[in-house]
């Protein structure tokens, strides 16, 4: 793999990280985050749909004219939130239910239609994928470390296995909506002091 | 008594950003100046309310009789992307002088999940269309009075001492989540 | 004039084609996992009837019938269960829309005495962790053989018998107002009540 393609895949997970670093889609991050398996869920969906999108906007891109551009990709990704409304439905009833409105939100989760602009309509298929990709997995990871974070201090268990029983009782306040923008706060300071940001 | 309810509960205790999470980019992108944190919410309330009858209408006279509901998450996007620009078309036109102070905020609307998050709330939440307008207008209001009062907040801030290691993002989430903390109070008098 | 004319019908005939593209392909997934989505549903509340009622070896869904709740405004599904023909406890799914999140459905078990057996939430939108929690053991097991004519269907802030959910007030009140609707339909039909 070349250089410029191992920098597509990789730019999302750390160093373009869309939620740490550049603030994007931050409806489902800080809504669904209640658990570990909700951010995982959450952030599976939308790289699904991220791949999908990002898939067909760069092999359509030469076809469309620039006027409807923007109207063209909302009904491309419009149409794949859809099938994976159905989808999931279908074969994951528990996490449609679990991520309820957010799952048809992820249309206008800045994130998706971002890429589509910034890289999908100016790049080739394949580089296209690798950037889904990488932005995805930096998406998943995010969401599933802010799940994680808020499940332990506020329901003292992680993916669903309690380990604190009845010792103590847990934070209840991080998984109540003001615990979502404290934890967010205290990994983007750490994030931060990581990337050297002064 | 019931559209009282309604609209307490989507103003203070269920309020669209603080606790809904919905318009969250808004929220923390156009809050740095109380001015344009008003026009926002003008806006907004104003976009919101029309998408939400459009909708409305659609959903109860297309989509449900002819078995489309699966189609709700497209046709209401692009309602909503489509009506965006015609408003800014009109406004254009006809009041050049309120498209100097709206207009730069109708693009960012599209975008912004409240609009299409209620539009599909008033949806499950099986309102007859003079509810939904109640529920509608009033979390518009809420997302108002949230980014305002915020504004405000960081007006101030912009003037204090931050420790080095909070500056930029994490003390105005911080501050977000203080305000939500004192919006859950409300929470005691609903029902 | 050509050149305009070009300028306006390329655009609309390539959106038309996506539109289309996306219609024909949404209309496809549509049909395929229709018939899975419907299952998954009837699954979903086969097996809520069968963790709140007794053992049983009948047919709960094919036997359904609705009866009226006690102000007579509405009906609400019952499943009975039979074990060797003999009825041995029924399902009542019921609603309210009165949750933190909106509308949520119960699915509650009564003894053919008239005692609750225990309840299953089937689907709501209350805040995952907290109002969610109404569907938790620590909740459910105050109302498992509950006695409504003997401790009070309430929770305790509203002088009842009921602990709320930490934190949850409103979505425990909210299914405890569920499953009343469904108690009191519940007996009404009991007692000679007008079913259909």
């Amino acid at each position: 793999m070349n250089k410029t393609s191992l920098d597509n895949l990789t730019r999302g997970i750390i160093r373009e990280n869309p939620i740490f670093v550049m603030l994007l889609g931050m409806c489902p991050t800080l809504g669904v985050t209640t658990s570990a398996i909700n951010g995982l869920g959450m952030g599976l969906a939308t790289m699904f749909v991220l791949m999908l999108s990002n898939i067909a906007i760069s092999s359509v891109k030469k076809i469309i004219p620039d006027i409807i551009r923007i109207p063209a990709f909302i009904v491309i990704i419009a149409s794949f939130v859809t099938m994976l409304e159905m989808i999931m439905q279908a074969y994951l009833p528990a996490l449609y239910s679990a991520l309820g409105i957010y799952i048809p939100l992820i249309v206008v989760n800045c994130i998706i239609l971002g890429r589509a602009e910034a890289f999908a309509s100016k790049n080739s298929i394949f580089q296209s994928l690798l950037d889904a990709i990488g932005m995805g997995i930096g998406f998943t990871l995010a969401l599933t470390l802010l799940g994680s974070l808020r499940e332990i201090l506020g329901n003292g268990s992680i993916f669903g296995f309690s380990f604190m029983g009845d010792i103590a009782n847990p934070i209840l306040l991080f998984i109540m909506p003001p615990g979502a923008f404290l934890a967010l706060a205290s990994i983007i300071i750490v994030v931060n002091k990581l990337r050297g940001v002064k | 008594m019931a559209y009282l309810m309604i609209f307490i509960t989507a103003i203070f205790v269920n309020n669209i950003i603080l606790s809904q999470f919905l318009g969250i980019c808004p929220f923390l992108g156009v809050s740095k100046k109380i001015s344009t944190a008003v026009g926002m919410g003008i806006a907004v309330m104003f976009v919101m309310t029309l998408a939400t009858i459009v909708t409305f209408l659609i959903y109860y006279t297309f989509l449900q009789p002819y078995n489309l509901k699966f189609m709700t998450t497209v046709t209401f996007i692009l309602v909503i992307a489509s009506l965006v620009q015609m408003v800014e078309i009109i406004i254009k036109k006809s009041s050049p002088a309120l498209y100097q102070s709206l207009g730069i905020f109708l693009p960012l609307i599209t975008t912004n999940c409240a609009v299409l998050g209620i539009a599909i709330l008033t949806i499950q939440k099986n309102y007859t269309l003079l509810a939904g307008i109640c529920y509608t207008l009033a979390s518009a209001m809420g997302f108002t009075l949230a980014i305002v009062i915020f504004a405000g907040i960081r007006e101030r801030l912009d003037r204090t001492e931050v420790p080095q290691a909070l500056k930029g993002t994490p003390i105005v989430l911080i501050t977000a989540a203080l305000l939500s903390m004192a919006f859950m109070g409300f929470a005691g008098i609903s029902y | 004039m050509s050149y305009k004319i070009k300028e306006f019908i390329v655009p609309v005939i390539t959106l038309v084609v996506i539109a289309s593209v996306s219609a024909f392909m949404l209309g496809y997934v549509h049909d395929v996992t229709f018939n899975a989505i419907q299952k998954a549903k009837d699954n979903h509340e086969l097996q809520a009837i069968s963790e709140v009622v007794n053992e049983f070896d009948n047919d709960p869904f094919a036997e359904k019938t609705t009866i009226m709740t006690k102000d007579k405004k509405d009906k609400l599904i019952m499943y009975p269960a039979r074990k060797g023909g003999k009825l041995t406890s029924v399902a009542i799914k019921s609603y309210t829309n009165t949750g933190f999140g909106g509308r949520i459905e119960v699915m509650t078990g009564f003894n053919v005495a008239g005692s609750i057996k225990t309840f299953k939430v089937i689907s709501s939108n209350e805040t995952p962790g907290l109002g969610s929690k109404v569907d938790d053991p620590k909740f459910k097991n105050q109302l498992t053989d509950f006695y409504p004519h003997r401790q009070i269907l309430k929770v305790k802030q509203d002088g009842g018998d009921i602990d709320a959910v930490t934190a949850a007030t409103i979505s425990s009140r909210a299914v405890l107002r569920a499953i009343e609707r469904a108690y009191d339909a519940f007996t009404n039909f009991n007692s000679g009540g007008d079913n259909e």
